[in-house]
């Protein structure tokens, strides 16, 4: 080791003005940026492709919004469940964080649950019923690959609160990562919200 | 490293006011206006929402501005792409 690299060995970087104040949190936020210009992507192609089309449907009529309107729902409440918990942990209080983040869980497990329940509707009924089907129409497919790509991050959601559960009960993490697993979790609500814009009700 | 103190927000007035731009966005579709408000409306409600979240529960409004341009920058790579695409759309 050089003689500068032991003298700073294990210090932390100097701080200057655009020192996060978190490095967790700035590792993060720079993961969802790339995520969200990723879903941006896909919501602009989606947008743009329907603009394009002569032959798109009312995805309100298709779609049906009742079950979707519910599944927002979900998701706000389990970004409310999410933060309620973070605070639990900043005041120490294990028992009300593992009931709010459980809550936080099983909301995202119940949100799985009804998608999985909305695209077996689809595919098997009402797909057919509008002579469209998943692999020819433009509309099907943009709807099964934007609403597949947020439900993969959901069900990644689920693992990773599971983890920070876990690892908060066992006194490994502590308010920090909970609130680096928040920015995850709210960041899946956020794109739901628009996706449910975009896609359901535009 | 410096850590930022700030007072919690209402989450729970966070979560009254999605709730009810939700409830706003839902019985829009149903006015009789025409597409274009609708339209307008609703990316408005949308924005409104998610504008909510990133501040209150992501905590934006009380982090550096560093990562509230971490944060917009994905924006830029949208809107790009809408005018990179247009042409598509509207051919000369």
């Amino acid at each position: 080791m050089s003689e500068v690299a032991a003298m700073h060995a294990g210090a932390e970087p100097q701080e200057t003005p655009l020192t996060p104040e978190s490095w967790g949190k700035l590792g993060m936020w720079l993961f969802l940026a790339g995520d969200a210009m990723t879903f941006g992507c896909l919501i602009v192609g989606y947008g743009i492709l329907r603009y394009a089309s002569t032959t798109w449907p009312v995805p309100a009529e298709v779609l049906g919004i009742n079950l979707t309107a519910l599944m927002t729902f979900l998701l706000i409440v389990s970004s409310v469940t999410m933060v309620l918990g973070l605070s639990a942990t900043q005041q120490g209080d294990l028992p009300k964080f593992k009931k709010f983040m459980g809550l936080t869980i099983l909301g995202g497990l119940i949100f799985l649950g009804l998608q999985a329940y909305e695209w077996t509707h689809l595919i098997t009924e009402t797909l057919p019923h509008h002579n469209l089907s998943f692999s020819k129409d433009l509309f099907a497919t943009t709807f099964f690959v934007l609403t597949g790509f947020h439900g993969m991050h959901v069900t990644g959601g689920v693992i990773y609160n599971s983890c920070v559960l876990a690892a908060v009960t066992r006194g490994r993490y502590e308010a920090k990562h909970v609130e680096i697993a928040g920015l995850y979790w709210h960041f899946v609500d956020l794109v739901w919200i628009l996706i449910f814009t975009f896609v359901y009700l535009l | 490293m410096m850590t930022i103190a700030h007072k919690e927000p209402n989450y729970m007035g966070v979560f009254w006011w999605l709730l009810i731009l939700t409830v706003l966005e839902i019985g829009v579709i149903y006015t009789p206006l025409t597409k274009m408000v609708i339209a307008i409306l609703l990316v408005s409600l949308a924005i409104s929402k998610a504008a909510l979240v990133a501040l209150y529960f992501m905590h934006l409004k009380f982090e550096r501005v560093t990562l509230g341009v971490v944060a917009l920058s994905p924006f830029i790579l949208c809107v790009f792409l809408i005018l990179m695409l247009l042409p598509d759309i509207f051919p000369r």
